[in-house]
């Protein structure tokens, strides 16, 4: 295993939330879908645990990006929401540094939570069955997947 | 027989959760003597979609633990419900046959059935089994070979080293995490609220009820992160506040024209600071709480405490908490801030 990186914390300054905010959403829903899809595809995520998610709505806000993006799981697969519902199943809205830290496995989603880092709304047992299925995926099977060499790092896989 | 400092006895196991592999990956590697697991069905208490171990899933975790010299303990730890114990039955066939070193069993009727068919088999009586005094510990011990009892976490250090004392039976306490300050998996407060039994939905607080809702400033009334379960208020939330699991016991309350935390605050039971204490009263283990929780708590939580055993075996009455590991536990507490529960309470 490589040299680990820790993600600092961090917040973006307030100008990136108000720029963003202007810019249109659909790109983020198309790429944060995109994502999803691939780790499904790739076998990432188990079959079992996703079919708690068919026919849910979804939306990931990153608060101080100013960026939102709204997915469905719809018929086995994710995709993206161009006119999203008002209210998601399940919305859940942090900064940026945030999301890099749970994806990095850093932090503990109930402790971010603690801290009101991480907001979690709508369907509790939803964005429970949500972190179980993320904190379930064996890190040795994400080898496969495309990832910024950071990250890749910093869950301890191979370059 | 009160507790003294002298050099300890023996040096407890650290016995740390796993809800997932990764969670016992983590343990194992970070220092854990023990991992307790569950199967993904109602004979575990902490059932929740998504997480725990199938048949697959606990045969490479028994692998990965045994192969490093650690043991896996699986509790099946709920009460079985009439006409299915067929499902408790297997589940103590299977968790043996996987390979598992001891099984965590609550239920007087599923520790009989694993005492008759598996007499070899290693039992320990659960902490939903609320054994709180030595002589219900006997008694199972007597009955059911128990080797290990888990003390629920309502008892002084005191009374811990009572226990120890007066019976045979390996005893295992609670050293950090959420904290039950009633009668383990019965609590009424939940009950009344969801009609359910904490011990057989996965907890007090089953997500299916639990709602969390932001709630914007309006005129005279500042954001608020309001939770409710069941539709029952229990707290209100300012913007920078800390929170916790949504418990009725950890809510805040009107009472008398005062609005505060009535019974317990948001905390987290946290025993550094008197681990030479109990060391000196002779437990055999010492378990952290919260298979629910995600490797990375796994692995922070048990490298703390790992360190801090290893440090009060070695150390004695020199003992002192190292202010990192303070800082490391009470960042993954409820609220942020813990507490020593019941160990050194004053009155009785």
């Amino acid at each position: 295993m490589g040299p680990t990186v820790t993600i600092p914390r961090f917040t973006l300054p307030p100008l990136v939330a108000r720029i963003g905010a202007r810019l249109p959403q659909w790109p983020h829903a198309v790429a944060l879908a995109a994502a999803l899809e691939a780790a499904r595809v790739g076998g990432v995520l188990p079959a079992a645990a996703l079919a708690a998610l068919e026919g849910r709505t979804f939306r990931v806000t990153a608060l101080d990006a100013g960026g939102a993006a709204d997915f469905r799981f719809a018929n086995g697969r994710f995709r993206p929401l161009l006119r999203p519902a008002p209210a998601p199943d399940l919305h859940l809205s942090a900064n940026l540094s945030v999301f890099l830290e749970l994806l990095a496995r850093q932090e503990d989603p109930d402790t971010l939570f603690f801290h009101r880092r991480l907001a979690i709304e709508g369907d509790t047992e939803l964005g429970l069955a949500v972190k179980n299925m993320l904190d379930a995926v064996d890190l040795s099977s994400l080898s496969r997947l495309p990832m910024p060499a950071w990250l890749r790092r910093r869950l301890g896989l191979a370059a | 027989m009160p507790a003294t400092l002298g050099s300890p006895r023996r040096k407890p196991a650290l016995v740390c959760p796993a809800g997932s592999l990764p969670a016992l990956k983590a343990a194992v590697d970070h220092g854990a003597d023990a991992v307790y697991l569950g199967f993904r069905d109602a004979t575990n208490a902490r059932n929740f979609a998504g997480l725990n171990f199938d048949a697959a899933a606990v045969a490479e975790g028994v692998r990965y633990a045994q192969s490093r010299g650690r043991e896996v303990l699986v509790a099946i730890n709920t009460y079985a419900q009439a006409g299915r114990f067929g499902q408790w039955q297997r589940a103590v066939d299977a968790a043996l046959a996987l390979g598992a070193d001891a099984l965590i069993i609550a239920d007087v009727g599923v520790l009989d059935y694993a005492r008759r068919a598996h007499p070899d088999a290693r039992l320990h009586l659960s902490v939903q089994g609320s054994a709180t005094s030595y002589e219900a510990i006997n008694f199972a011990r007597e009955r059911f070979g128990i080797r290990r009892a888990v003390l629920p976490r309502v008892l002084t250090l005191g009374e811990v080293a009572h226990v120890v004392a007066n019976t045979e039976v390996e005893i295992e306490v609670f050293g950090f995490g959420s904290l039950c300050v009633m009668n383990e998996g019965r609590c009424w407060l939940s009950s009344f609220a969801t009609g359910e039994s904490p011990n057989t939905v996965g907890a007090c607080s089953p997500a299916k009820f639990v709602q969390w809702q932001k709630v914007p400033a309006a005129a005279g009334r500042p954001e608020s992160m309001d939770v409710r379960l069941a539709g029952i208020l229990i707290d209100r939330f300012g913007a920078e506040e800390n929170a916790g699991y949504p418990t009725i016991c950890k809510g805040r309350y009107a009472v008398q024209g005062e609005t505060y935390y009535a019974l317990e605050e948001p905390a987290s039971l946290n025993v550094l600071a008197l681990l030479p204490a109990i060391l000196a009263a002779g437990v055999a283990a010492i378990k952290v709480e919260g298979r629910q929780r995600s490797p990375a708590y796994v692995a922070q939580v048990t490298r703390t405490l790992r360190e801090a055993i290893d440090a009060a075996f070695a150390q004695g009455s020199r003992f002192t908490v190292r202010p990192a590991w303070a800082a490391a536990l009470a960042k993954v507490s409820e609220g942020a801030q813990v507490t020593l529960g019941a160990y050194d309470r004053p009155w009785r």
